[in-house]
């Protein structure tokens, strides 16, 4: 099973994006933003940082990138694709998700263990996971506001689109304390905390446990390998 | 330099929190304008051209700034002006 790994310049998380793929049991395929060839992925991860240094938008100039209009059709057929953070901002920014993020509430850039509730099963990117479960997963942005007009916001609510919800805390002000949104084939997840960053004991969040020793994150990716597989 | 321009000008929702503007009019507040009520902080980007933009052109500056230098869901294009 292999699932891409887009960098564009200024791509931060790419290699954590593809440790987690690799450390959940699948192969991570390097994809670069000037290629429009996916090389047979069965799915795509859109990592966070800085594309394009956040010029005009966050996501914005990504969103135009050749390897971008090949994700939009094939997610379109039903490709899965998670966003993380700025890949969040880059499936806004192309449609594939609906609404806009703007800067923080309070002007900071933020950096903390994040709770969420998990709203949705029912998608690639969340099956393993279960209903109204809580999870922690690190959360480090400036833009992170999610925001839509009302219409949107109850299609969202109504439909059943929003996947994770900020638990506890809202850090950044998001609408409905938007953390996480899916489409409504439930192929295309993006959420602005960070997934990949708590895959492996050690390394991720501290838990109740022990310091570090959270893996919340890692169930993302284990759920896209067994939607692939009883596909 | 005169160049031929069009300018896009692009401003935040009106009905949307601009936490730019926000802390801006915080600071204005604290250099002692207080008559100073808000700010919105919006974008001015000039598109260049060789010679005076035609109508075709200001027309398709209107599809570019609705379609890639706005987000429609959370800006505003509110003017599209030839400067020649």
């Amino acid at each position: 099973m292999k699932i891409g790994v887009v960098t564009f310049p200024g791509t931060l998380d790419d290699r954590d994006a593809a440790r987690a793929v690799r450390i959940a049991g699948a192969t991570p395929v390097a994809l670069w933003h000037a290629d429009t060839n996916l090389h047979d992925v069965d799915a795509v991860v859109l990592p966070g940082g800085f594309s394009y240094g956040d010029y005009l938008r966050c996501g914005a100039i990504a969103a135009q990138a050749p390897v971008m209009q090949t994700i939009i059709e094939k997610a379109n057929q039903g490709l899965p694709v998670l966003g993380i953070c700025n890949g969040f901002q880059v499936l806004v920014e192309s449609h594939l998700l609906p609404g806009g993020l703007i800067r923080n509430e309070n002007q900071h850039f933020i950096c903390r263990d994040q709770k969420l509730k998990v709203e949705n099963t029912s998608t690639a990117w969340t099956n393993q996971f279960t209903q109204d479960e809580i999870i922690t997963i690190p959360l480090k942005n400036g833009e992170g506001g999610y925001i839509a007009d009302a219409e949107t916001l109850k299609r969202l609510e109504g439909e059943g689109l929003i996947t994770f919800r900020y638990e506890e805390v809202n850090p950044n002000g998001s609408m409905n304390n938007i953390a996480g949104l899916r489409n409504e084939r439930g192929n295309v997840v993006g959420l602005m905390p960070h997934p990949e960053h708590a895959v492996e004991a050690g390394f991720g969040p501290d838990t109740p446990a022990a310091m570090r020793s959270g893996v919340d994150g890692l169930k993302f990716f284990t759920s896209v390998i067994h939607s692939l597989v009883n596909a | 330099m005169n160049v031929p321009k069009i300018i896009v000008e692009v401003m935040p929702k009106a009905d949307l929190l601009d936490p730019q503007g926000k802390a801006v009019a915080n600071s204005i507040h604290r250099k002692g304008h207080p008559e100073v009520a808000a700010v919105r902080i919006g974008k001015r980007i000039e598109l260049h051209y060789d010679n005076a933009p035609t109508d075709a052109d200001l027309e398709n500056a209107k599809q570019i700034a609705a379609d890639f230098l706005s987000n429609g869901v959370i800006e505003d294009v509110v003017a599209v002006t030839v400067e020649a």
